[in-house]
């Protein structure tokens, strides 16, 4: 091979990569039996916590996963399958992801749904630039209350200081402030390419979407709606209040919690949008012989081919954890959806009672679906108290917002369809506990 | 290959006719065929000012996306809104129906540096 190539040696092959950043080696160690590597494994897993009563959300739900899912997803066709480069010929993971664009589009109102992204938070940056390639425009308004992730995310997209991501404030009430949305978007002399809501925003709260949709049109700027999945059940959807572009987390639609990942970025935009949508399209077409089929589309305006004019650098997608979703979403319908985001919001508010009636109250006064943020004295050590007691107290919203004294001692904690009502006495008893003690 | 005479020749494949004042501005034939179908045109909006060279649109096919840049100095004052539902009129007839954009030239003498046909086929090799 090395005569074919016309080169002396394997080395030849790296010589673009400046020696100062080259490899020398990986250091290793010895190889182990596979029954000495099964323990380690194991005693790696068994620090998972899985026994806890668990009020975390903050971006990551945990639902029932049916048994479909597993059974699906473990089936060689899907499990060990790559992004198809000869994707005709892959009709059946082209169907799949088919079905999830479709799937999407009916949740979030918007025709127009990217075959996935790495997650949430890289469809918010991607959404952003979006709006800056369709506009012309070179600044973008964030809510502070999106996510802290899609915003740090967003932020790094836009570190080569070409254009400007600038969060908006809230309101004690936990909603985006919108009379300074207006004043931001009133600078003639710096006109916004795209605003950013979060529905629900990172506090639990709902935003007055409808206002937000009018202000940044009129100011000729795209709205972002930045939602959750599962409430999209029961929530007016991107499309109805008249977004441009909807992004999100797929986690809640058939994945696990994971520690973390792999999980899935939703995107959906207008039909205007659609040569502006980064990553891969799937269509559905008639072949020669005028049976259906399917294909990737609008190929031609992917990085292999557009290269540095791309509208972005993603050339795949989420596949095994879009299906997750399309499987979930097949198999628990659009009532079955409605009814695990109706269930949650009520486990949610017998939730905020339980606390209420031990004294620990809501920071924020605006509408909520299944989570909400509550104070209590010294939350940090609360939360630490009550880990070791089996009950995971939700997210102390310090680590969000260090800088906001409003938040120090705030936890933000959500119910699911999961939630029981041992948990939530549980939670109440230990947090009565240890307030009681610390008084 | 048709390169017709009485028109200017960009060295990236776009053609000028000259219409008075104005500069009427596609690819050639060759381009098109290059391309293969094209499938979408993104055009620029009306009353937008380009300089010689400046990239105004994108030409999609179904095998690649090429920017269109303006062979000449000026103002869009047209574009051709047939290419909007017929985007094979550029593979078609790329020098009549398949027109692009209307410019009224702001350097009527820069066509001067563009070729002529002999220099452009002389280009394209055929």
């Amino acid at each position: 091979m090395l005569g074919a190539l016309g080169i002396e040696s394997v080395e030849a092959l790296f010589e673009d990569i400046p020696a100062s950043v080259r490899a020398t080696g990986i250091d290793l160690p010895p190889g182990e039996p596979e029954l000495v590597l099964q323990r380690r494994m194991s005693g790696l897993a068994a620090r998972n916590r899985v026994d806890l009563a668990s009020f975390l959300g903050a971006g990551v739900y945990h639902h029932h996963l049916p048994t479909t899912v597993d059974t699906i997803l473990s089936r060689g066709e899907f499990a060990s399958a790559y992004t198809p480069y000869q994707p005709e010929i892959s009709q059946g993971t082209l169907q799949t992801i088919y079905e999830y664009q479709s799937m999407l589009a009916e949740l979030t109102g918007l025709p127009v749904v990217s075959a996935s992204h790495y997650d949430g938070a890289a469809a918010t940056a991607e959404a952003a630039l979006m709006t800056i390639r369709a506009t012309g425009r070179d600044r973008v308004l964030a809510s502070r209350a999106i996510h802290r992730h899609y915003l740090e995310t967003t932020q790094t997209y836009f570190s080569d200081g070409r254009h400007s991501l600038e969060e908006l404030p809230t309101l004690p009430d936990g909603t985006t402030d919108l009379d300074a949305l207006e004043a931001a978007l009133a600078d003639l002399h710096r006109p916004v390419a795209g605003v950013l809501l979060g529905q629900p925003n990172a506090f639990g709260v709902l935003e007055p979407m409808a206002r937000a949709v009018t202000l940044a049109h009129a100011a000729g700027a795209l709205f972002v709606a930045v939602v959750e999945p599962v409430s999209l059940a029961v929530l007016a959807s991107p499309g109805e209040i008249g977004a441009d572009i909807a992004v999100g987390e797929g986690q809640p639609l058939g994945i696990a919690p994971q520690y973390g990942g792999p999980y899935l970025g939703i995107l959906a935009a207008t039909q205007e949008l659609t040569r502006q949508v980064p990553g891969r399209l799937v269509g559905r077409t008639l072949d020669v012989d005028g049976r259906r089929a399917f294909v990737m589309t609008l190929r031609a305006r992917e990085q292999d081919i557009r290269r540095d004019r791309a509208a972005s650098n993603i050339c795949t997608n989420q596949a095994l954890c879009a299906l997750a979703a399309t499987v979930y979403l097949a198999t628990i319908g659009p009532h079955g959806l409605r009814d695990v985001a109706a269930s949650g919001a009520a486990n949610a508010r017998r939730l905020e009672s339980a606390l209420a009636a031990v004294g620990v109250r809501r920071v924020h006064s605006g509408a909520y679906l299944n989570e909400f943020a509550v104070r209590v004295p010294d939350a940090a050590a609360v939360h630490a108290a009550l880990l070791d007691e089996g009950v995971l107290a939700g997210l102390p919203l310090v680590r969000w917002y260090p800088d906001d004294p409003a938040l120090t001692d705030a936890l933000l904690v959500c119910a699911t369809e999961v939630t029981t009502d041992a948990d939530i006495e549980r939670f109440a008893g230990a947090v009565a506990t240890r307030m009681a003690v610390a008084a | 290959m048709d390169v017709p005479a009485g028109l200017r020749y960009s060295d990236d494949h776009e053609w000028l006719r000259a219409d008075g004042a104005d500069g009427i501005v596609g690819i050639t034939r060759y381009a098109a065929d290059e391309l293969g179908d094209v499938v979408f045109v993104e055009l620029p909006k009306v009353g937008r000012s380009l300089t010689r060279g400046e990239t105004f649109g994108v030409i999609e096919s179904v095998k690649t996306a090429s920017d269109l840049y303006a062979p000449v100095a000026g103002e869009v004052i047209e574009v051709n809104g047939a290419l909007a539902g017929a985007p094979d009129l550029i593979n078609t007839d790329p020098y009549a129906a398949g027109w692009i954009i209307r410019l009224r030239l702001t350097e009527p003498a820069e066509a001067g540096l563009l070729k002529d046909a002999d220099a452009y086929r002389a280009l394209i090799g055929g």
